[in-house]
């Protein structure tokens, strides 16, 4: 059968990854996709950095995954409290309608 | 782990328990407490600055925390600077948050957090601890960005800057993964011995290498990663703008600079024609996007851009030269974006803050200190002689033409011609348009000293270049080994 080797998950994470970022480009509704989307973009670094660390018999990976995850959640606290703010403000969320400032 | 070990890590052990004591101290004295949390955040800043002084040794560079953080006489140079930064950011920040009524002291410690993640990052000698110094000094500034949460501008900064910040660190992130899982490790000193000239075929690390330098070009703001730059600096208030040209900028590219040098010195070939673009782009983006702009920190956005692309020429250049030609500039920088902000924070007329450049027409007949403080910003960001700004580019013209990167240098002396267009028509607006209304009365005496101090260090460099240069020299000698 089938061996699942380090390629397999390397190429599952670019995958996420290239999902992610797409999500911040392509998504016109919602910053809360946008927020997804950047969770997305970690997970994939997650599978990664998990992935290597058992290929190279080394723990710093795993280690590096857990720092990652404990800013993500960080991030995550952050990012909804600023959209919070700015709802407040605009009265809305969605990504076509932040547009005060361009040039 | 004894007291003598730790000791070199004092100042930001002492920075961070300041920052929770300031939080303490903010919480248990109310919303009051602002000024004073502020000017005891100065303080602090200032006595880390001494202290990062006393404990760095005077050669070599000492590894602690499991060799996870460095000190080194470049980490102290870029640290001393990035304090100084900090502290005159908060300086200028005091009195308008008063007046704007946004004084609350959690701004001095988030600038505080701002400056401890800096300080990490700046110290980081392993993929981990950059990571987690890039983001605490990313997740403060996210925060001041939106410090005014009643506003639209501001709040939409903020999220501005959370999003493409968020990305860029995933993107960092990413190259960290690729770098750690093909070169097998994620200490600088490793992946400098592991990784030889021979391994620029390793497409692996070389993916990684360049997920890396996006992160890290986002975050100081170089071309084609700048989207995000003219935006946060029109939105959020116009002190937090001024600490943000100024600090993290000037960290970001000492990280920059660390990173390449530092681990990956020997794929010097790969990186350089990466940074040469992107060098030629900000440059280019930096003199022609300002030309159109009408707001007065929007053109100091893309002016900031620009000059990003100037002091990349130093590093693309890939010789001790280049590297002390990116510290000189990015100090003189520094030094003129604070003082060119200290002269926007005056420009308000009827109680409000203006910020549009037709607002500045004939400042030298109504405010003729404050229009010539300008004029020196101005000329010296142009880059015309004999003001500081003119140095700081000869140095790394110099450099860019030792290393035989002519186009470069060749491109940027055109683009700082075409840059020189917006700077001067400043000054031509300040001098020989009809005066509009006079500004209301400086509103603080410190941004008059900050004005003053910019305008001497900027108009007398040329006479003193040494100390600067000398210890640029001896930051990038301890940068190698």
């Amino acid at each position: 059968m089938w061996e699942i080797g380090l390629g397999h998950y390397l190429t599952v994470a670019a995958i996420l990854f290239t999902i992610g970022i797409f999500g911040i480009f392509l998504n016109r509704k919602n910053v809360i996709v946008i927020l997804m989307s950047v969770e997305l973009m970690l997970l994939a670094v997650n599978i990664n950095l998990v992935a290597f660390s058992w290929a190279l018999k080394d723990l710093v990976g795993q280690i590096f995954t857990m720092f990652v995850l404990t800013v993500a959640a960080a991030e995550a606290a952050i990012g909804l409290a600023i959209l919070v703010v700015y709802f407040r403000n605009r009265g809305s969320i969605a990504v076509e309608d932040i547009n005060v400032m361009k040039g | 782990m004894n007291w003598v070990q730790i000791q070199p890590a004092l100042p930001e052990i002492v920075l961070a328990c300041a920052a929770m004591a300031l939080l303490m101290l903010g919480v248990f004295r109310g919303e009051r407490s602002a000024r004073l949390v502020s000017w005891l955040g100065v303080i602090v800043l200032a006595a880390v600055a001494i202290l990062v002084a006393s404990v760095t040794p005077t050669s070599g560079r000492l590894l602690l925390f499991a060799d996870m953080f460095a000190v080194s006489l470049y980490g102290a140079f870029v640290k001393i600077l990035v304090l100084g930064a900090s502290a005159l950011g908060l300086v200028m920040a005091i009195g308008y948050n008063q007046r704007e009524g946004i004084a609350r002291f959690e701004f001095p410690v988030l600038i505080i957090t701002a400056t401890l993640g800096m300080m990490m990052m700046i110290s980081a000698n392993d993929l981990i601890a950059l990571y987690v110094g890039l983001e605490l000094q990313s997740l403060s500034l996210y925060v001041v960005a939106s410090f005014r949460r009643d506003s639209i501008k501001s709040t939409e900064a903020g999220l501005k800057y959370f999003v493409l910040g968020a990305l860029a660190s995933g993107m960092l992130l990413y190259g960290a993964s690729l770098v750690y899982g093909f070169a097998g490790s994620t200490n600088f000193a490793q992946l400098a011995s592991v990784l030889t000239a021979k391994d620029a075929g390793n497409a692996g690390v070389i993916v990684g290498l360049v997920f890396l330098m996006v992160g890290l070009a986002f975050k100081i703001s170089a071309f084609p990663f700048h989207m995000w730059t003219p935006d946060v600096y029109e939105g959020a208030p116009t002190p937090v703008t001024a600490f943000f040209s100024a600090a993290p900028k000037l960290a970001a590219m000492g990280l920059f600079v660390s990173v390449l040098v530092g681990p990956f010195g020997k794929l010097v070939g790969q990186w350089q024609q990466v940074l040469v673009l992107i060098s030629i782009g900000s440059m280019a983006l930096g003199a022609f996007a300002a030309i159109s702009q009408s707001n007065i920190k929007r053109l100091l956005a893309y002016s900031s851009i620009g000059h990003v692309g100037y002091a990349l020429i130093g590093l693309a250049a890939g010789t001790e030269a280049g590297y002390r030609g990116v510290l000189i500039y990015m100090a003189i920088y520094v030094a003129m974006t604070l003082g060119a902000f200290a002269v926007v924070l005056c420009m308000r007329r009827g109680g409000q803050m203006v910020e549009t450049i037709p607002d500045l027409a004939g400042l030298s007949k109504t405010r003729p200190g404050m229009a010539l403080v300008l004029l020196i910003m101005m000329f010296s960001m142009a880059g015309i002689p004999p003001f500081a700004g003119f140095w700081g580019k000869l140095y790394v013209f110099m450099a860019a033409i030792d290393a035989k990167l002519y186009t470069l240098a060749i491109l940027g002396v055109l683009t700082s011609v075409v840059a020189a267009y917006y700077y001067i028509r400043i000054v031509k607006i300040m001098y020989f348009d009809e005066p509009a209304d006079a500004f209301d009365r400086m509103p603080d005496r410190e941004l008059g000293l900050i004005q003053a101090a910019a305008a001497a260090f900027t108009l007398l460099f040329f006479l003193f270049p040494g100390p600067l240069v000398r210890a640029a020299e001896q930051a990038v000698k301890s940068l190698a080994g």
